[in-house]
């Protein structure tokens, strides 16, 4: 099995669903030719042509309302939103549009439609190459929310993305792109969406989050693991619809959760974990349900000590884990 | 319009390429639309049902516009106004009335959409919303669809304009002149976004922002159906031949208020609207079809009686059609799965 980077397995997942299937095609800005800015898209353009690795003018509802009209009539668009910052044009579409499509007409027509989205911050991209939009998304039904935090995941869920019947935003994290490196088979697999994945079993505390920070607590679970706490934790990797039984699982292995995101805090993913287990398992707790996420300002700043303020990394993390399990 | 006569004594309507069939056929689709119209206005004075928007005074570009079209191909995206259009590709007067009751068999949305919110995939209607104009670039990614299977279709999407001034207008209009994609892209301009007039909509004509988009832009009297015909069938055949799309401008005239919830008398006059009732085209297109000797103030009387008979009928069966189950509310959010997710 090859160890390949995150973004690879983006690319990966994209070049073998366009193989698999001639009706799956990529489209934004910069994806064709130049191989998108990340350069997700890279070799698309030269093995399938500009036909199907479609360079868009810079308007995001359109990218977003053409590649719904064509999954509309069957094909499978992967559309890219160069960062989600830029996403917000195209929400209407989005909302209004892809995620009712299938609702409004009783199930007569349907959107199969990928949109790609990079998420967080962490690489000095200021406020508006930063952001985290999940709970913009977040709250509206018909819409699907994956979020991968390894490369295995990045692949198979983005595959798994492709294939679904329904509309699916696919956030990947771009502090995760070269940074987070793993194992990834070369044989054709899919993770389903809606399942929630335990990345590590623990008695003590649980930990419930998606995406980048997972990182840092599976680092910091290994250094209290010496100090004797045991972590429980829980990679969500679906956001929307949530998985609430795995959820209420790993919450009652241990009777304490704290909930993790780089999206800010108020109205984020994790008001909506705390409160299934409010609701389901408030007697079983043997802590308050606590969350660390990013601080309700507008967005990330890009200055390093501002920045780093406002992301989480390890230790941040682990002195909340600490504080849980001492709690 | 008169039955201008060539030479060869053609009559304007085969001069565009239509049968005397089709040219009646066309002025029947046309009364049964606005029939219809005038049934969804009087039933909801009636407090029959709740909602009704009218497209009395646009069926002449409507129903033209559907007949220049493959109806058994091409992809709509049509507006809320479009009953002349829809009915000309597919829908009855039942389904728009089993729409306007919100009841279970409203092929468009099972009774969860307001009326006039059309969509079938069986006639190629695609679902559409109210936030306006969101259809456009729909019809450009069905119209690249086509392109990239080679299919010999095109998309033709309607909105009114005041949606010109949309961002999803500008958008799916550039997209689609880039990559050169068969849609036809119609505005039916009749003068009123609810109360704005066109003076304080646009400080141009809306044909021309084609320009900008490079591809044609035409302007056509949206009242006579023959040109809207001509004007749409050529183009079709554009972008069949793989020249790309085509901006329609038809101007016609709002008779009827926005919707039942509007009192338009607070802002434009009575006799205003009385001058454009005049200039109403369908009167006009009937006229024509008298002088050319294809139809008559007989023939005309029987098929008022006739499409009364058959809207009586579609009310009642539309009126009497069960309702949505209240369980009903939470289906069809996402694909149902084998294992029974929904």
């Amino acid at each position: 099995m090859a160890v390949i980077e995150y973004i690879d397995a983006i690319r990966l997942a994209m070049k073998e669903e366009m193989e698999r299937d001639e009706e799956v095609f990529v489209l934004g800005e910069d994806v064709g030719l130049k191989g998108g800015v990340f350069t997700t898209t890279k070799g698309l353009y030269e093995q399938f042509g500009e036909q199907r690795a479609i360079d868009t003018p810079l308007a995001e509802s359109a990218i977003a309302g053409v590649a719904i009209g064509a999954a509309m009539v069957g094909m499978k668009p992967i559309a890219e939103m160069q960062y989600s910052d830029f996403m917000f044009p195209a929400a209407n579409q989005i909302i209004s549009e892809a995620a009712k499509i299938r609702y409004r007409s009783n199930n007569d027509w349907s959107c199969p439609v990928v949109i790609r989205a990079p998420i967080g911050g962490g690489i000095f991209g200021g406020l508006y190459h930063s952001q985290c939009p999940e709970s913009v998304f977040f709250g509206t039904p018909g819409l699907k929310i994956v979020a991968p935090f390894t490369a295995y995941d990045a692949k198979g869920l983005l595959k798994a993305a492709v294939r679904d019947p329904d509309p699916v935003i696919f956030f990947e994290h771009k502090k995760c792109y070269r940074m987070i490196s793993g194992e990834v088979p070369e044989t054709d697999y899919v993770v389903p969406i809606g399942k929630a994945n335990v990345l590590r079993e623990g008695t003590d505390i649980t930990v419930i989050g998606y995406s980048l920070p997972l990182h840092f607590a599976l680092e910091a679970a290994e250094e209290l693991a010496k100090e004797g706490i045991s972590a429980h934790i829980l990679d969500l990797r679906t956001i929307q619809p949530l998985d609430r039984e795995s959820i209420l699982e790993a919450v009652a292995k241990t009777g304490k959760v704290l909930i993790i995101h780089e999206d800010n805090k108020t109205g984020g993913v994790g008001a909506e974990v705390a409160a299934i287990i409010a609701e389901e398992l408030l007697f079983e707790l043997d802590a308050p349900i606590m969350r660390l996420c990013g601080p309700d300002v507008p967005a990330m700043p890009i200055s390093p000590p501002l920045e780093r303020t406002f992301m989480l990394n390890k230790d941040k993390v682990k002195a909340a884990m600490h504080q849980l399990a001492i709690f | 319009m008169t039955p201008e006569t060539s030479v060869r004594q053609q009559t304007k309507h085969e001069q565009v390429g239509l049968t005397d069939a089709q040219a009646v056929e066309m002025y029947k689709m046309m009364l049964l639309a606005r029939k219809f119209d005038e049934r969804g206005i009087l039933l909801q004075r009636s407090g029959k049902i709740t909602f009704h928007i009218s497209g009395i005074g646009q069926e002449t570009a409507q129903v033209a516009s559907a007949f220049a079209l493959d109806r058994e191909r091409d992809y709509y995206l049509p507006y809320y106004r479009d009953y002349g259009f829809v009915l000309s590709v597919g829908l009855t007067v039942k389904d728009l009335l089993l729409a306007s009751f919100a009841k279970a068999e409203d092929i468009s949305s099972g009774g969860r959409q307001m009326p006039a919110h059309f969509g079938a995939k069986r006639h190629r209607i695609v679902t559409s919303s109210s936030p306006v104009t969101t259809q456009v670039p729909h019809a450009v990614g069905i119209a690249l669809a086509a392109k990239m299977r080679k299919q010999d279709i095109v998309s033709f999407v309607t909105f009114g304009e005041g949606s010109s001034n949309q961002g999803d207008f500008h958008e799916g209009c550039n997209f689609a002149g880039v990559h050169k994609l068969p849609v036809i892209i119609m505005c039916e301009n009749n003068q009123y976004a609810i109360s704005v007039p066109f003076s304080k909509q646009s400080a141009g004509q809306i044909s021309d922002r084609a320009i900008g988009y490079g591809f044609p832009g035409v302007q056509v009297d949206g009242t006579d159906p023959l040109e809207v015909y001509r004007v749409v069938k050529e183009a079709r055949a554009r972008a069949v031949r793989g020249e790309g799309p085509t901006l329609i401008e038809a101007m016609m005239y709002r008779i009827a208020p926005h919707s039942t919830s509007d009192n338009d008398l607070a802002y434009r006059s009575k006799e205003e609207v009385d001058l454009h009732r005049e200039r109403d085209g369908l009167p006009r297109y009937r006229q024509y079809l008298i002088e050319c000797g294809l139809w008559s103030e007989e023939q005309d009387a029987a098929l008022v009686k006739e499409l009364q008979a058959h809207i009586n009928e579609a009310t009642k069966y539309a009126e009497e059609a069960p309702y949505p189950q209240p369980e009903d509310t939470y289906t069809h959010v996402y694909a149902q799965s084998e294992e029974g997710r929904s």
